[in-house]
């Protein structure tokens, strides 16, 4: 076991569940950026203390170079985007908040039940971190089909890249590149944030974009 | 081997060298036919090369995708087609520089890229060695054909012969697809090698094999009834590229049929049988729709089809052989179905070729508006007549001869066999070379005589102009091909028997046969086509001398002593061809509104005939519609809502999640 500190990491795991709970109950625009950036942070410190006993210039690449795209440059351009493309700063649910919250606690349930299933080996066996990973994951998922904005679509799957980054973590230094291709994944939102940007995406998906997308379909409506 | 894979190389690069100037469709055509070009040359110096020295050249690459190879085989069954597919390619490509310009200029960087992408594809199912392999570049040929296809998408029908190419060829893909797992779980392996080496087939997975390889490969030939995309598809695409589909790219079907049989083993007698009947179904049929046509690229996508179903029984009759233990039969029908392919795609490119320079010159297709274009494009005229007298089987060309082997062999084979079962085959086989003969040549008397002979009959001839050079030269170079085709028919004809005897599927007595006897008579053959040749040239020098010095005098054609004839006086398509309309109505169920003419001075009254494809309109559509309709139920699936869409992936991924756990524990 590469953890001795196993309660501090804990705290942090633990904190990272509150803010996905957090998300879910949240109604502003600007205090969801914030979460999701706080999140950002955390996994990237995570990743340093989950490896401080093999520290190689990986690990602080990795560390630093999460740190600032998820917790810097992205919530710097999605504000950046609100601001430009003059975005309500309401996020419109399609399931209410505190339906959402109830919801949370079952996808709750359900990451601790898949995170005893699975066969995982090694350090993130004894750990918190699949439950939390899981957690995140489908609060990402949740967020992205319950949410009709395109801004909170792309913070949403932000949730979504987070969790998978903190998935892959304990296994860095068995898997070469998984979390690497993780951050790659990150690169999509950037692209994501600044086509909201250029295009002035301000509407939602749901009365403008869609609407479009609709008419793709091959067959009269 | 290094010239085929230099070959393929070129006209890659070359394909999307043309895509990358969009705005500049010059640069793109430049790019485009000169890599095409290229490529061609390569191709043909690699296929003759493995032609002359008879030896074979294999590739053998191992790849990441499991049970695939980059596999070549370039032995001479392939490099025959080879041959075909770069000569027809270096006609088209030249063609298609000059045809691009008239037609859809805009469209010449996607017009290159995918031209070069369908010829290497084309070469490529010719020379590979292994099924997936096969399956892919049988695929990207697929494709690529089909963007051609619907290059002017704006048109809606365009669209319409573009989805049903489409359906066609992917529906032949799947059976495909199910034939090379079968035959592949059967060798053990992927590789053509294996699969014809491998263990004898069980007589039923035979069967099926044959079934499913005479319906996949049968669908990119045209057979009937999976014809249904040819007559929609030919007249959508630029003309180049339609003498390149019906050229060509409809012969890798034969030449799936031929390399399926290489893996299947002896053939039982009913194979002969089913494909003698597909062939005869196929031919007459196509032939009787082709003569009701009045659109000229349509009359030749059925004509097209009507070749197809000769070739499918000269395989017929040699498979017929092979089982019967006839391998003279054999040796003239494999022969007879490869130089008809050879000839199919001399004549059909040509006469392609000549249809897209009857678009340009006189700006349409539809006959009715046709009329006279001999005396304003003599030499397009002049290369579409020799090619139409080919396709029609008449001497001195070289459709001729490879349909005189298939009645040589026939007749010979039937009269040395005894009992209904051993003649019937090949009576019918006969039977139907003769029908399709006679009305070819009504078809194409008509598809010549409407457009070039007598006076326009719309409106505007005045604006028409001969077409360039490259246009009519390519047209005349192949007018040319097949003159010597026919003289040279008795040399090509061995060559290809010899190809037949040491690389066909046939390996029953066809070893110790000397083909050099049966192949004789083709030498009297070719002595008639030079005599007849001689004697054509002396009628023309003859007409010269005789009016030297003397001034004819020039009349409207069809005259007949009106005062004041017009050209609406003159036969029009439809009713050129009544006669047989008539005769075959039941067949051809014609749509007609006739005339209402009522009184001594009647009112302006309009006369129709249309002639839709049966099948397409009585059977396929009809079994589309209804399952149309079972399915259309599902698409409240496919509401456009983009969230509920992804939450559609999001319970498919946990509940398969949940499902593996549950099962793996």
């Amino acid at each position: 076991m590469g953890i001795r500190n196993g309660s501090f990491v804990d705290f942090l795991l633990i904190a990272l569940i509150l803010g996905n709970l957090l998300l879910l109950g949240s109604s502003r625009l600007m205090s969801y950026i914030r979460i999701c950036a706080a999140q950002g942070l955390l996994v990237s410190a995570l990743t340093f203390i989950l490896h401080r006993g093999e520290v190689s210039a990986r690990i602080v690449v990795l560390v630093v170079g999460s740190a600032v795209l998820k917790a810097g440059l992205f919530p710097w351009l999605l504000i950046r985007a609100v601001r430009v493309a003059y975005i309500k700063k309401e996020i419109e649910p399609i399931v209410g908040y505190s339906a959402s919250l109830i919801f949370g606690v079952l996808i709750l349930a359900l990451s601790l039940w898949l995170s005893a299933r699975l066969p995982i080996h090694g350090k993130a066996a004894a750990s918190f971190v699949p439950t939390a990973a899981f957690f995140t994951i489908f609060t990402g998922c949740f967020l992205i089909v319950s949410r009709t904005k395109a801004i909170t679509q792309v913070i949403s799957y932000l949730v979504l890249e987070n969790g998978i980054y903190l998935f892959g973590l304990p296994f860095v230094g068995e898997a070469a590149l998984l979390i690497e291709l993780g951050v790659f994944l990150d690169l999509t939102v950037g692209v994501a944030v600044m086509g909201i940007i250029i295009y002035h995406i301000s509407r939602e998906f749901d009365s403008l974009d869609v609407k479009h997308l609709s008419t793709l379909k091959d067959w009269g409506s | 081997m290094p010239l085929f894979l230099a070959s393929i190389f070129a006209f890659i690069a070359a394909g999307i060298l043309s895509a990358l100037p969009r705005k500049r469709p010059r640069a793109a055509g430049l790019a485009g036919a000169g890599g095409a070009v290229l490529g061609s040359l390569l191709g043909i110096a690699s296929a003759v090369k493995t032609l002359a020295s008879g030896a074979g050249e294999t590739l053998h690459l191992s790849w990441t995708i499991p049970y695939a190879a980059v596999s070549f085989q370039l032995e001479p069954l392939s490099s025959f087609f080879l041959l075909l597919v770069f000569a027809v390619g270096l006609v088209t490509a030249i063609y298609g520089q000059g045809y691009l310009r008239h037609h859809h200029p805009g469209g010449a960087a996607h017009t290159w890229l995918f031209f070069n992408i369908m010829v290497a594809s084309i070469a490529v199912v010719f020379a590979a060695g292994n099924a997936i392999l096969f399956l892919m570049a049988w695929e990207i040929m697929a494709l690529s054909s089909f963007f051609l296809v619907i290059l002017e998408g704006e048109k809606e029908s365009t669209r319409r012969a573009g989805l049903i190419y489409l359906v066609v060829t992917q529906a032949g893909t799947a059976l495909l697809l199910v034939f090379f797992i079968l035959l592949g779980n059967h060798a053990g392996s992927f590789d053509f090698s294996r699969l014809a080496s491998a263990a004898s087939l069980p007589m039923p997975l035979a069967n099926a094999l044959f079934i499913l390889a005479l319906v996949g490969f049968g669908s990119k030939a045209g057979f009937v009834p999976l014809h249904v995309w040819l007559p929609e598809a030919h007249p959508a695409a630029p003309s180049h590229v339609s003498a390149l589909m019906s050229g060509i790219m409809i012969k890798t079907g034969i030449y799936g049929l031929f390399r399926a049989l290489t893996f299947l083993g002896p053939p039982p007698s009913w194979w002969g049988w089913a494909l003698i009947a597909v062939g005869f179904v196929t031919s007459c049929w196509a032939i009787l729709f082709a003569s009701a046509q009045r659109d000229l690229k349509r009359l030749l996508a059925y004509s097209s089809v009507e070749n197809i179903g000769i070739i499918a029984l000269a395989l017929g009759v040699a498979l017929f052989g092979e089982s019967a233990g006839l391998p003279v039969l054999t040796m003239l029908g494999a022969t007879a179905a490869l130089f008809h392919v050879l000839n199919h795609a001399a004549y059909k490119t040509l006469l392609f070729l000549g249809a897209g320079g009857v678009s340009i010159a006189a700006g349409t297709l539809d006959l009715d508006r046709l009329g006279g274009l001999l005396k304003k494009a003599p030499w397009l005229g002049a290369g579409f007549l020799v090619g139409a007298l080919a396709i029609c089987g008449l001497p001195p060309l070289n459709g001729l001869a490879s349909e005189f082997l298939l009645y040589l062999g026939a007749l010979r084979a039937g009269i040395s066999q005894h009992g209904f079962v051993q003649q019937a085959p090949l009576g019918l086989a006969i039977g139907s070379l003769a029908i399709c003969g006679g009305l070819a040549i009504a078809s194409f008397s008509k598809a010549f005589g409407i457009v070039f002979l007598g006076t326009c009959r719309g409106n505007g001839s005045e604006h028409w102009h001969a077409p360039g050079l490259a246009i009519q030269a390519p047209v005349v170079v192949l007018g040319f091909v097949c003159v010597a085709l026919g003289l040279l028919a008795p040399f090509v004809a061995s060559g290809i028997a010899s190809i037949v005897q040491t690389h066909g599927p046939f390996k029953g007595a066809l070893a110790a046969f000397d083909p050099a006897p049966s192949l004789r008579p083709l030498f009297w053959l070719a002595g008639a086509n030079a005599g007849a040749l001689i004697a054509i040239a002396l009628a023309v020098w003859l007409r010269r001398a005789l009016l030297r010095g003397r001034n004819p005098g020039r009349a409207p054609t069809w005259d007949c002593g009106y005062s004041s004839p017009t050209p609406r006086m003159q036969y029009s398509s439809s009713s050129l061809v009544q006669p047989i309309a008539w005769l075959f109505g039941a067949f051809l169920r014609p749509r007609e509104k006739d005339p209402q003419v009522v009184g001594y001075f009647p009112h302006h009254a309009e006369h129709a005939t249309e002639t839709p494809d049966f099948f397409l309109e009585r059977v396929f559509s009809r079994v589309f519609t209804s399952v149309d309709g079972v399915l259309s139920r599902l698409r409240r699936f496919q509401h456009g809502r983009l969230q509920a869409y992804v939450f559609y992936i999001l319970v498919t991924l946990v509940a398969l999640l949940l499902w593996h756990l549950e099962v793996v524990r």
